[in-house]
C-alpha cells in the first residue's frame, strides 16, 4: 500500500513513517500542508494520513483542495484537539476517519486498514459470511451452519461490524465509536464484556472459533482459510 | 397591564412616589404651621381689642352709669367698621348696640367667643363671623364686645380647601413624572437585561448598546461590555491555554508511546523485558487517560468545550449506558434494572452527559458487590430534570460526599481499585457546566448519586 504522511513533528513523522515501513508499506512525507497537497495531487495513494495542525497549509484546508481537485484517496486525520466538534469538522471537510493523539499505533492500523478496504468496490450486500457463519442482513437473522443464532439488536450490529471488517482487527475504540456511537474511553473495559458474550453465542459448541482476540489491538473475525 | 405593573414595580417609580409622598406631606405641614401662627397671631390682635374696649366701657359704665355706656355704645355702634356691640339686660334683650339680635352662644362666659351673625350690607343680609368676649356688668347687665372677622375666616375656608386639592394634584404630577422617569429607565434597562441574557444564552460577542448621552447608564453599558470584552478575551485564552497544552502535552505522550511500540514490536519474544513494555504502554495509557480526563474537566468548567448544547433526552441517554453496561454487571452477578420513565429532554452536551451517566454507573457496578443492585433512572422531578443512579453498595460517608467530588481524591477503601480518581470531579464539573446540580445521597444502603437539571434555564427568554 502506498501511503502519505503529513505531519509536522518531525519526530512523531519518523516513528509513524518506520512503523508503517514495518508493516509492509510504501510511505512519502511531508513535513508542511504546502508540500503535503502537492504530493496528494502528482502522486497515487491508498490512503493519506494528514495532522490537523499544519504549518503553512491547515490540515482541514489540505483535505478540502484535495476533494476539489476530485482526489478521492480516504483521509484520516490526526489530532491533538479531541472535542467531538472538531472531530465533526475534520469529516466535514473530507476526511474519512480522525484519530486523537496520543494513539496507539495498532489502533492507526486498523483504521488504515479500514479506511483502504473501505476503498475497494462494495456492492450493496445483504448477507455477509465468514466461515460457515451467516448474517442476514434483511431479516436480521444469524445463523452458524444450520444452527440459528439469537442475537440482541445490539450484538447484531457487532457483529456485523466485525463481519464487515472481516480478517481486520478492528479495535475497542472503533467498536465503541461504531456501534454505540460513543466518543470516550469507559473507565472499565465494557467492549469485552460484550465481545466475551457474543463469542459465547457464535463460537461456543462449534470446533473453530471465528471470533478471535488480537493481543494489545482487539479483535478479528476470521475463518481458519 | 402586565407592562404598566412592571413599571410600578422599578426603583425609580418608588424612588419618585416616595418622594413626592414626603413632599407633600412636608408642604402640608408648612402651610398648616403658617396659617395657624398667623390665626393665632390675628386673634390675639383681636382679642386684646376686645379686651382693651371692655376695659373702657366698663369704666365708663363704673362713671356713668347705664345711660353714659348705653350713649358710648350707641356712639360707637353709629360709626361703623369692625366694631360690633351689644347691651342687654339680665334676659338677654337688647339696650343697645348695633347687633340686631342676642346670638347663640355655646361657650361658658370668661374665654373669647366665636359665633355668626347677620348684617345688612348695601341692602342684602349677610352672614358673617365675629370673635368676641361676653362681659357682666355690675347690676346684671350683659355685655358683648366683639369685632367681624368675616375676612380672616374666608382666608381660613381658603386654606383648608385648596389644601387638599394641592396635595392630590402634587401627587398625580409627582405619579405621572415618576412613571415617565422610570419608563426610561425601564427601557435602558431592558436593553441591559435582553443583551445580558442573550449572553447567557452563549453569544459572549453581543455587548450593550452606549448612546451618545454618557449618562450613568452609558457608563454602566460601557462598564459591562469592558467586562464583557475582559471575560471573552479570558475565555479565549483559557482555550488558548487548552489548545496548547492538550497540543504540547500530547505531542510528547505520542512520541513516547510510539518509541515503546516500536520497542515492543522489536522485543516480541523476549517476555521479561515485553512485559516491561507493555507495563509501560500501560502507564502511558493510564497518563493519557487522567490528561485528558483533567483537561476535559478543565473545559467543561471553563466553559470553553467547542460542542453546542442540544436537546439530550436523559431517558434515551440512560438507556443507551445501562445497554453498554449491562453485560458488565450481570458477569460480576449486580443486579442492573433500568426505569424508562418517558422523554426527559433537557439542553445540553450529549457526549459530556453520557460520559458522566457512564462514569455513574461505572462506578456503581465497581463498588457494588456481588449480589448486589445497582437501578438506573431518568425523570421528571419538580426540582428539574434527573438522572439517578442508586447501588447497594457500601455507599459513601456523609463527611467525605463533598470531598469525593475534588480531582484525584480517593477514598481509603478505593485506593487500590484502578481508575484515575477523576470520575466524579468529571462528573461535578458537567453538572456545573449544565448548570445541574450533582447530589450524593444515602441509599441505605448504597449511594444514590442524582444529576438535576434545573428547569430553570429552559424557560424561553422574554
Amino acid at each position: 500500500m502506498r501511503i502519505l504522511v503529513v505531519e509536522d513533528d518531525l519526530e512523531a513523522q519518523r516513528y509513524l513513517v518506520n512503523g508503517l515501513k514495518e508493516a509492509g508499506h510504501v510511505v512519502d512525507d511531508a513535513g508542511d500542508g504546502d508540500i503535503g497537497l502537492t504530493l496528494a495531487l502528482s502522486r497515487p495513494y491508498d490512503v493519506a494520513i494528514i495532522d490537523r495542525m499544519l504549518p503553512k497549509l491547515d490540515g482541514l484546508n489540505v483535505v478540502a483542495e484535495m476533494r476539489e481537485h476530485g482526489n478521492a484517496v480516504p483521509v484520516l486525520f490526526l489530532s491533538a484537539l479531541s472535542d467531538v466538534d472538531d472531530r465533526v469538522k475534520g469529516l466535514k471537510a473530507g476526511g474519512d476517519d480522525y484519530l486523537t493523539k496520543p494513539y496507539a499505533f495498532v489502533e492507526l492500523l486498523a483504521r488504515l486498514d479500514a479506511l483502504m478496504r473501505r476503498r475497494a468496490p462494495t456492492s450493496v450486500k445483504t448477507r455477509l459470511q465468514v466461515g460457515d457463519l451467516e448474517l442476514d442482513l434483511l431479516t436480521r437473522t444469524a445463523k452458524r451452519g444450520h444452527t440459528a443464532i439469537d442475537l440482541q439488536p445490539r450484538e447484531f450490529r457487532l457483529l456485523e461490524y466485525l463481519m464487515r471488517h472481516a480478517g481486520q482487527v478492528v479495535t475497542r475504540t472503533m467498536l465503541l465509536e461504531s456501534v454505540w456511537e460513543y466518543h470516550f474511553d469507559p473507565q472499565t473495559n465494557v467492549i469485552d464484556v460484550h465481545i466475551s458474550r457474543l463469542r459465547a453465542k457464535i463460537d461456543k459448541g462449534f470446533e473453530t472459533p471465528l471470533l478471535h482476540t488480537v493481543r494489545g489491538a482487539g479483535y478479528m473475525i476470521r475463518s481458519r482459510n | 397591564m402586565a407592562r404598566l405593573l412592571s413599571l410600578l414595580r422599578t426603583q425609580a417609580f418608588r424612588i419618585v412616589l416616595i418622594y413626592v409622598v414626603m413632599f407633600a406631606v412636608s408642604v402640608s405641614a408648612i402651610v398648616a404651621f403658617t396659617y395657624w401662627n398667623t390665626a393665632r397671631a390675628l386673634n390675639s390682635q383681636t382679642d386684646q381689642i376686645i379686651e382693651a374696649e371692655i376695659t373702657g366701657l366698663s369704666e365708663q359704665y363704673q362713671r356713668q352709669g347705664l345711660r353714659g355706656l348705653t350713649d358710648v355704645i350707641v356712639g360707637r355702634s353709629v360709626r361703623g367698621g369692625q366694631g360690633l356691640y351689644l347691651l342687654a339686660d339680665e334676659q338677654r334683650r337688647p339696650i343697645a348696640g348695633n347687633l340686631d339680635a342676642w346670638p347663640p352662644l355655646k361657650t361658658h362666659r370668661s374665654s373669647f367667643i366665636e359665633f355668626a351673625y347677620e348684617r345688612r350690607i348695601g341692602g342684602q343680609l349677610e352672614t358673617r363671623f365675629a370673635r368676641g368676649k361676653l362681659f357682666t356688668l355690675v347690676g346684671g347687665f350683659q355685655l358683648l364686645v366683639a369685632r367681624d372677622v368675616h375676612e380672616r375666616y374666608l382666608i381660613q375656608r381658603l386654606y383648608t380647601r385648596t389644601l387638599p386639592w394641592t396635595v392630590a394634584l402634587m401627587l398625580l404630577v409627582g405619579l405621572v413624572g415618576g412613571g415617565v422617569l422610570s419608563r426610561n429607565m425601564l427601557a435602558r434597562l431592558d436593553t441591559i437585561n435582553r443583551t445580558s441574557r442573550e449572553i447567557m444564552a452563549g453569544d459572549l460577542s453581543r455587548r450593550v448598546p452606549v448612546r451618545a448621552a454618557r449618562d450613568e447608564f452609558d457608563t454602566l453599558a460601557a462598564n459591562l461590555n469592558q467586562m464583557l470584552d475582559r471575560i471573552e478575551r479570558l475565555m479565549r485564552g483559557m482555550r488558548e491555554v487548552t489548545d496548547s497544552v492538550a497540543h504540547d502535552l500530547r505531542s510528547p505522550l505520542n512520541r513516547l508511546r510510539n518509541r515503546l511500540e516500536t520497542l515492543q514490536r522489536h522485543f516480541e519474544g523476549e517476555d521479561a523485558t515485553a512485559g516491561e513494555i507493555d507495563a509501560a504502554i500501560a502507564e502511558t495509557d493510564h497518563l493519557i487517560a487522567t490528561f485528558n480526563a483533567l483537561l476535559l474537566i478543565a473545559e467543561a468548567d471553563a466553559g470553553t468545550v467547542r460542542e453546542a448544547m442540544t436537546m439530550v433526552d436523559l431517558g434515551q441517554v440512560a438507556e443507551d449506558v445501562a445497554e453498554l453496561y449491562g453485560p458488565l454487571a450481570e458477569e460480576k452477578g449486580v443486579a442492573l434494572t433500568f426505569q424508562h420513565n418517558g422523554v426527559v429532554n433537557v439542553t445540553g452536551n450529549r457526549r459530556l452527559i453520557s460520559q458522566a451517566a457512564a462514569n455513574l454507573l461505572d462506578n456503581a457496578i465497581k463498588y457494588t458487590p456481588s449480589g448486589g443492585g445497582v437501578s438506573l433512572a431518568a425523570a421528571e422531578t419538580p426540582g428539574g430534570a434527573e438522572l439517578r443512579v442508586a447501588d447497594t453498595g457500601p455507599g459513601i460517608a456523609e463527611t467525605d460526599r463533598s470531598r469525593v467530588v475534588e480531582r484525584f481524591v480517593r477514598l481509603e477503601e478505593s485506593r487500590n481499585s484502578p481508575g484515575t480518581g477523576l470520575g466524579l470531579s468529571l462528573v461535578a464539573a458537567v453538572a456545573r457546566m449544565h448548570n445541574a446540580l450533582l447530589l450524593l445521597e444515602d441509599n441505605r444502603p448504597g449511594l444514590r448519586a442524582v444529576l438535576r437539571f434545573s428547569r430553570l434555564r429552559a424557560l424561553p427568554a422574554e
